[in-house]
């Protein structure tokens, strides 16, 4: 029998761009991740408001301490932003499969917007296995761009911004080309526009990872399943949210 | 220590609570939480005669207390049940377990529930004819006392084991379908299934849910569903399984004292996966509390009160 439920206490929390923040969480819960891209489901209230738990991203970890980082979109996220340094959190954690296959010899990892905090634990696994790393990361404007100078330190990392304010103007796609980004897989998680996107230009070799509304986190509501090449369907919270590029159905 | 075990037809559960169906998959996805053992029965994941995907993304909205569900019966169909999901759930789970029976027509419902009926797991059946996610989902049988009643009679007819019916709260009279499906000779009833409902983004004005409509689940339902339950088990002398909303040992407790001789936890296992060992706790702690050394003896308690 496995277990994902632990109590987990805020220790740090900050605003990193307007309505992003960073949140350090800590608990021996956090043993219970096996790979980067894996993912938390975090109830907000012990009371029953908001209902269901708040599906996040993981973008960095240890034995005892998670990072998340989050954008406030609604009266989930507002309320977890405006929790307390010492406020603890009934977490469910290490949901999901988890970008598993970090056999290459040359990364490629892309984030766009609230989609690049699970590259940075993965660039930091990447990089010290000695693989070659580049990372490109898309945001709209220069006023939303985060953890740039995180990657810089990482790996040789790429700006792109819709509108042309941070170095690339235009997509992720558009940066990979400006710059000739070569690799033999890549590994990304975004918005779900630039994730097809990507799944077209580069159907071959790459991992995405993709959000979905969740009723569980689990397994057990079918709230999450999407339709794949490789079987009737997958549910984004247990056989993804990484899916491998050759089985996503565009816009499936 | 009350005594927990109550005997309905089929089902000799040694606690009366029941995951309520589409909450719990086919079980085994619970067994990385708990051992699910501890539990009385479980209530399958609706099945239907072919596999279904179910519908599109997005499937789930919010509400207060509670969630919007359209999942549109996603299941691998009958014949996978029988030889995979409860094959796999075979060495988690000891006891008789409910077989969720879904379908878009009468010939379909009918052999689905023979098929499921003949598999030595399924100690009862619940059909669902009140699913609100799925066009001509059997929803009209579960809004139709005659239709409800002539499907039970052909189920009755070809069911290996006890079968129940799950009703639907989406009617102007629920007891008038409880009167019809005992009449038929179903074996014990099984509500309420959720309410429709539905929720917009302001900024398109579109639904959040992409078949629209949504089932309407959670705590923010119960008192919905204590009322029914009080009415209808006091015009049927069949047991019901009483569900929606509950998400407390005081809950169930509640619904037992509204009628119900057992009660299904639903949605509470999707932001709780631990809550129903939780509750049968809860409930256990109560009893002694009370003084009350037998949880059946708490059936239908305020029907005293008229």
């Amino acid at each position: 029998m496995a277990n994902y439920q632990g109590m987990m206490t805020i220790v740090s929390k900050k605003e990193l761009v307007k309505d992003v923040y960073e949140m350090i969480i800590e608990g021996d819960a956090a043993k219970y991740i096996t790979h980067p891209g894996q993912f938390i489901n975090i109830q907000i209230n012990q009371s029953l408001q908001p209902y269901l738990r708040r599906p996040m991203s993981i973008a960095d970890y240890t034995d005892t301490s998670i990072t998340l980082i989050f954008k406030v979109v609604g009266e989930g996220t507002k309320l977890l932003s405006e929790k307390a340094i010492g406020d603890q959190l009934d977490c469910l954690i290490g949901l999901g499969n988890g970008f598993v296959d970090l056999d290459t010899k040359e990364a490629l990892l892309i984030g766009g917007g609230l989609g690049v905090p699970p590259m940075y634990k993965l660039a930091k696994d990447l990089v010290s296995k000695g693989i070659k790393v580049a990372a490109v990361l898309g945001f709209q404007s220069a006023n939303d761009i985060f953890y740039k100078e995180e990657f810089e330190k990482l790996c040789p990392t790429y700006i792109a911004t819709m509108d042309g304010s941070v170095q690339t103007k235009g997509t992720v796609i558009d940066a990979i080309k400006e710059n000739n980004i070569t690799f033999d897989k890549y590994y990304t998680c975004g918005p779900e526009r630039m994730l097809d996107a990507l799944a077209l230009a580069y159907p071959d070799n790459g991992y995405l990872s993709f959000e979905a509304r969740m009723g569980c986190g689990f397994g057990a509501c079918m709230g999450c399943s999407c339709q794949v090449k490789t079987k009737p369907y997958k549910r984004i919270c247990v056989e993804g949210p990484i899916l491998h590029s050759s089985e996503v159905i565009v816009n499936g | 220590m009350a005594n927990l075990r109550v005997k309905l037809p089929g089902l000799d559960m040694k606690n009366p609570v029941i995951p309520a169906s589409g909450t719990f998959g086919f079980g085994y996805e619970f067994e990385k939480f708990y051992d699910i053992n501890v539990l009385g029965s479980m209530m399958l994941k609706g099945t239907t005669l072919e596999s279904r995907f179910g519908n599109p993304l997005p499937r789930i909205a919010e509400g207060p207390s509670g969630m919007l569900n359209a999942i549109g019966l996603q299941n691998p169909g009958a014949q996978a049940v029988l030889e995979e999901e409860l094959e796999k759930l075979r060495p988690l789970y000891e006891d008789k377990v409910i077989a969720n029976v879904a379908g878009s027509c009468f010939e379909d419902y009918v052999e689905c529930a023979r098929l499921l009926s003949s598999h030595d797991k399924v100690g009862a059946l619940e059909i669902n004819i009140s699913c609100p996610n799925v066009k001509a989902g059997g929803i009209q049988f579960g809004t139709n006392p005659e239709m409800a009643a002539d499907l039970t009679k052909a189920i009755k007819d070809v069911s290996q084991v006890p079968v129940y019916i799950k009703l639907s709260p989406n009617v102007t009279d629920i007891v008038s379908m409880a009167k019809a499906v005992e009449a038929a000779g179903a074996d014990g009833i099984t509500m309420i299934n959720t309410l429709i409902g539905m929720r917009f983004d302001i900024k398109s004005g579109k639904p959040i849910i992409a078949n629209k409509t949504g089932g309407y689940s959670g705590p923010a339902i119960f008192p919905v569903a204590l009322r029914m339950v009080y009415q209808v088990t006091q015009a049927v002398s069949i047991p019901v399984i009483g569900m929606g909303g509950i998400a407390t040992g005081k809950d169930a407790i509640e619904m037992m004292i509204a009628g119900a001789s057992a009660v299904a936890v639903g949605c509470q296992n999707l932001v709780d996966p631990y809550a129903c060992p939780k509750i049968i706790s809860e409930m256990n702690d109560i009893l002694d509390q009370m003084g009350i050394s037998d949880i059946n003896e708490i059936v239908g308690l305020s029907h005293q009160h008229q």
